[in-house]
C-alpha cells in the first residue's frame, strides 16, 4: 500500500514553485521559509495585501506543522526527521498556492476531513463566528495548538480548503492541503 | 510595581507595560511555536497589577502579525484587562492597524465582541 510520498506531493503540486522543502519542520526552518517567502513577495513587488495574507496563511501551515506531524510510518525512507513533512508555494496567476504534505494516523482522518468540509461548507460571517467560538472556549492543547489554524486559514484566504487523503499502510495516512491565497479576496 | 519591557524579536512583540503610567504596549510582530511561553509571564504580572490598577488604563496593541496559538494568549491578556474594569476602573484599548488591512481590523473586532472593554480602531495612515 505503501506509496513515494514525494512523487505523489511533486504530482500535485507542479507549477511556478518559489520554494519547495521536505524534511524536518523546526523552529529554525520555519524562519527560513517565513523570511525566504517574504522577501522573494517584497521583489516581486507584491501589494502589502496580499503579501500579508500569504504570510498569515503561511505562519499557520507551518505551525500545523510544526504542532500536529505524526511520526513517519516504519519503513518510509526518512526516519530522522522527528517531525516529517513537505511543503511548497507556488506563484500563480491571482495570488499564491500553499501546498503541505505529511502523515497523520488513519484514525484520525475522519475527524480532520469532517472538519475540513465543515469549513468549507461556511461562509466568512459562519467562519468568524467559528472562529470566535473557538477562541473563547477551547483551551490551548498540549501541542500548543489552539484548533483555530485552518479555520484561520480559510478566513484569511476567502478561499476553499483543498485536500486529500491517501492511505499509506494501515495506520498512517498522507494528508496533502492546499490553499490559494488570492489577490481579490 | 516593576515594568516589564522587552525587546522584539523576529517572531515575538516589543512589550512595555509600565504600571506608573497605566500605559501598556504590544508591539510588532508575535508569531512564536510557543506562545505561552512568551506570553505567561505578562498574565501573570497583570495579575499583579489588576490589584492596585491606576484609575486609567490605556492599552495599545500595535500587531503587524500574530499567529493563532497568540490569540489565545493575547485573549487571556484582555481578560485581566476586562477584570479591572469591571472593577470600576476605566481601560481603554486602542488596536491600530495598517491603512488596507482588514484582517487586521476584523481581528480587532473580534475581541471586541468577545471582551467587555471599551475598543478604540485606529487605522495607520502611512
Amino acid at each position: 500500500m505503501s506509496f513515494n510520498v514525494e512523487t505523489y506531493f511533486s504530482d500535485l503540486s507542479n507549477g511556478n514553485q518559489i520554494i519547495y522543502y521536505k524534511g524536518n519542520i523546526d523552529s529554525d526552518l520555519i524562519n527560513r521559509v517565513l523570511d525566504t517567502v517574504e522577501a522573494k513577495m517584497v521583489n516581486g513587488n507584491e501589494h502589502s495585501k496580499l503579501r500579508k495574507k500569504v504570510y498569515n496563511v503561511l505562519v499557520e501551515s507551518l505551525q500545523n506543522l510544526y504542532h500536529h506531524v505524526e511520526k513517519v510510518p516504519e519503513g518510509f525512507e526518512d526516519q530522522t526527521s522527528e517531525k516529517y513533512g513537505i511543503l511548497a508555494v507556488n506563484k500563480v496567476d491571482k495570488g499564491y498556492t500553499i501546498m503541505t504534505g505529511n502523515f497523520i494516523r488513519a484514525d484520525n482522518v475522519e475527524m480532520l476531513e469532517e472538519k475540513i468540509k465543515r469549513i468549507n461548507r461556511s461562509n466568512h460571517e459562519e467562519l468568524t463566528e467559528l472562529y470566535k467560538f473557538i477562541l473563547n472556549h477551547q483551551r490551548i492543547s498540549s501541542k500548543g495548538g489552539g484548533g483555530l489554524g485552518l479555520v484561520d486559514i480559510a478566513r484569511k484566504s476567502g478561499n476553499r480548503l483543498e485536500y486529500s487523503f491517501k492511505e499509506y499502510n494501515g495506520n498512517s495516512s498522507f494528508f496533502y492541503l492546499k490553499i490559494l491565497v488570492s489577490e481579490n479576496k | 510595581m516593576e515594568p516589564i519591557i522587552i525587546d522584539g524579536t523576529p517572531k515575538t512583540p516589543t512589550i512595555k507595560f509600565d504600571a506608573k503610567e497605566g500605559v501598556f504596549e504590544i508591539k510588532g510582530r508575535s508569531i512564536p511555536e510557543n506562545s505561552v511561553e512568551f506570553y505567561k509571564p505578562l498574565v501573570d504580572w497583570l495579575d499583579l497589577y489588576k490589584e492596585t490598577p491606576l484609575n486609567k488604563t490605556v492599552v495599545n496593541i500595535k500587531l503587524e502579525y500574530f499567529n493563532t496559538s497568540s490569540s489565545k494568549c493575547i485573549l487571556d491578556v484582555f481578560k485581566k484587562l476586562e477584570a479591572i474594569h469591571k472593577a470600576k476602573n476605566d481601560v481603554e484599548v486602542n488596536w491600530y492597524y495598517e491603512e488596507d488591512d482588514e484582517d487586521m481590523l476584523e481581528a480587532g473586532e473580534d475581541y471586541e465582541s468577545i471582551i467587555r472593554v471599551p475598543f478604540k480602531m485606529i487605522e495607520i495612515v502611512e
